[in-house]
């Protein structure tokens, strides 16, 4: 299993990775504003991610880092 | 040898390691003599595509501390002019030599002394000032080149050597000074790589922030005040007793006191004041050769420029007034010995 | 867990002051993460250009430079000149490049200067708001250009690497993009060739990366992407323009002489 995590305060809402991510499991929350004010990108499905990194590799912020 | 290539021979032996530099008439002689030597001396010479580029190629290897210059003439120092706003505000050493020429625009290849405003007041936007020094004989363009880069590397300022086309053309005798070329230590700020021992170095002029600009600004001006104080130089000629005192730098300095010597046989107290650094200029010096003063002559080729620091420097206490040739008419000494009588028949 | 995938080293732990997604942000890391990868942080210095990556300077770990607008290649020829031990690379836009900064660049590349030029192009100039820019297309509307480009008028856009590939002094011309993964990979690939063919004395290399700018374009991000697959690609095509070794490539000229004596 890995694990996506979203630096929450730098993460700008842009939604790239949600384009990037192969198995269709990155999404943007609606819940909580960072400081900056932006709903984040989050995993919907920890069990799911493969840890390709790819959501990573489209963030314009070093704003996800993958553990697995 | 000639000036140009004196000076060239003295930045080497300065420790000068890089050249950037374009082609432009009276300055040629210089470059030439750099393209032959610098290879062959283990330093760079480098013709860029223009005077933007070699200013700019002027900022990147000052950047990493090396002492590095670049010459022109005056049309070429006025496209420089904004590579050298960016060396001053990013704290950079360098030399920048202008081996004046006449102007406006194309103007003339003939010598000149028309970029005294420009190298004192305006070489680019912002406030921010370059040390310029201005020698009036071969010798003297060897040892300023040797003090310009020790000055350039003490006050992380950029420093102009402002020589005109008669001391570029001139033959003279010179003797080079022992030098000991080990500059000064500038790791605390050059951008030649961290090594992964420090911060990274970032030699920059932007500060977006208006109060943090000011208080660089600020800094600077207090490095600008300890250089006036302390760097100042003028030559006084027979002025303890002079009644009138010729004003005159570089070239025309050497006209002007053949005009003084003259009007001395005459039986005229004249004399001859020299500031030998234009940015600080010698206020105090002026002071003390003025003394006895009742009248000052600024003597300059052009249409009236260094007459203003004159002015001011005096503070109006004694009548100032110009006699100048312009657009690479260089003026005889029998010229300024008439407003020399002139002069000496309005104050009787 | 091992951590899999994070901020490089040698991109500094800031926030970027980049617009939401911006795709500069994902070069900066690509160019971080080359020199993490080669080992060369501690001997590199990167030059900065005039325009949105102003603050580039802020964001990478080595030592840098400013340059004033357009001049990055001829204050990079400066640095390498006098220390050729060290890697020195520019980052800049196509404003910076490829309008105020043309000679610049040309004559870097002829004099075949070992620097690695990093071309970040989306074809307008953001930092101030938008303007036309020499690589916007054919009938952009810009803040300059409120009717659409007009080549009679406007000028026609400057495709860069076909341009410098002409030129004897480039070993490496190559264009990419970051619209999707394996561009950004490829991308990354040819940024680090450009630092090797420095390092081997190769010459000039440009990667010019086709980037965004969701704020000035106004779109969003995601439709930022979409237009530069379905606009700016198919203008601008991807490919190595030219991969050469310089010295070989140049024999003919280079035995005419003019090697110190």
């Amino acid at each position: 299993m890995a694990k996506m995590n979203v630096i929450f305060d730098r993460c700008k809402g842009c939604e790239l990775c949600t384009t990037a991510c192969p198995k269709g499991i990155v999404a943007i929350q609606h819940e909580k504003r960072n400081k900056e004010g932006v709903f984040t990108a989050y995993c919907t499905d920890d069990d799911a991610c493969i840890g390709c990194a790819m959501c990573a590799m489209m963030c314009p912020d070093c704003a996800i880092v993958i553990e697995s | 040898m000639k000036g140009n290539e004196a000076l060239a021979e003295a930045a080497i032996r300065a420790g000068c390691k890089c050249f950037f530099g374009y082609p432009i008439t009276p300055q040629t002689e210089l470059s030439e003599y750099l393209s032959k030597q610098m290879p062959k001396r283990g330093g760079v010479f480098l013709q860029a595509e223009s005077e933007v580029a070699a200013i700019n190629m002027v900022l990147g290897a000052g950047a990493t501390g090396t002492r590095v210059m670049t010459s022109s003439s005056s049309p070429g120092v006025s496209l420089k002019s904004e590579g050298i706003s960016y060396i001053a505000g990013s704290d950079v050493p360098c030399l920048i030599v202008n081996v004046e020429r006449g102007g406006p625009g194309l103007g003339s290849i003939q010598p000149s002394q028309q970029d005294y405003w420009q190298a004192t007041k305006g070489l680019g936007h912002g406030d921010f000032r370059l040390i310029i020094l201005a020698p009036n004989s071969v010798q003297e363009v060897v040892n300023l080149v040797v003090r310009a880069f020790d000055l350039g590397e003490k006050y992380r300022v950029p420093v102009m050597l402002l020589s005109d086309g008669l001391l570029g053309q001139m033959m003279e005798p010179v003797e080079f000074p022992e030098i000991s070329a080990e500059g000064a230590d500038n790791s605390g700020w050059a951008a030649v790589g961290t090594k992964m021992q420090r911060e990274h170095h970032i030699v920059n002029s932007l500060y977006i922030e208006a109060n943090d600009l000011e208080e660089q600004v600020r800094k600077r001006y207090e490095r600008y005040a300890v250089i006036e104080e302390n760097e100042s130089e003028g030559e006084s000629y027979l002025c303890d007793d002079a009644d009138i005192v010729i004003t005159a730098f570089g070239a025309t300095s050497r006209i002007a006191k053949s005009a003084v010597n003259k009007a001395r046989a005459e039986g005229i107290k004249a004399g001859l004041f020299r500031p030998i650094t234009l940015w600080p200029f010698p206020k105090k010096q002026l002071l003390d050769a003025t003394k006895q003063a009742k009248a000052v002559l600024s003597v300059e080729m052009n249409m009236g420029q260094m007459i203003d620091d004159v002015k001011l420097a005096l503070d109006c206490k004694i009548p100032v007034s110009f006699y100048g040739r312009t657009g690479g008419v260089i003026p005889s000494p029998n010229e300024v010995l008439e407003e020399i009588r002139k002069l000496n028949g309005g104050i009787k | 867990m091992a951590v899999k995938f994070q901020r490089p080293h040698a991109l500094c732990d800031v926030r970027l002051h980049y617009c939401a997604g911006c795709t500069h942000g994902i070069i900066h890391r690509l160019v971080a993460e080359v020199i993490d990868e080669m080992g060369i942080e501690g001997d590199t210095v990167g030059v900065c250009p005039v325009g949105c990556s102003v603050f580039a300077y802020n964001y990478f770990g080595c030592d840098m430079i400013e340059a004033p607008h357009g001049r990055a290649p001829a204050v990079a020829t400066g640095v390498k000149r006098a220390r050729p031990d060290l890697n020195v690379f520019t980052y800049q836009g196509d404003g910076d490049l490829a309008a105020i900064g043309t000679a610049e660049t040309v004559h870097a590349a002829t004099r075949g200067e070992n620097i690695a030029v990093i071309f970040v192009n989306n074809g307008t100039y953001g930092m101030t708001g938008g303007q036309m820019a020499p690589t916007t297309l054919p009938g952009q509307v810009t803040t300059t250009s409120p009717y659409g480009r007009d080549p009679r008028k406007a000028g026609y856009p400057i495709h860069v690497c076909e341009m410098l590939s002409t030129l004897d002094g480039t070993a490496l011309a190559v264009r990419t993009a970051v619209d999707t993964v394996p561009h950004i990979r490829e991308t990354k690939k040819m940024i680090r060739k450009a630092f090797e063919n420095q390092q081997k004395g190769n010459g000039f290399s440009i990667v010019e990366v086709l980037s965004t700018c969701p704020s000035n374009w106004g779109l969003t991000p995601k439709e930022s992407i979409k237009r530069l697959q379905e606009e700016c690609i198919p203008y601008y095509p991807l490919g190595v323009y030219k991969d050469v070794n310089m010295e070989e490539a140049n024999a003919d000229k280079l035995a005419m002489g003019g090697a110190a004596k």
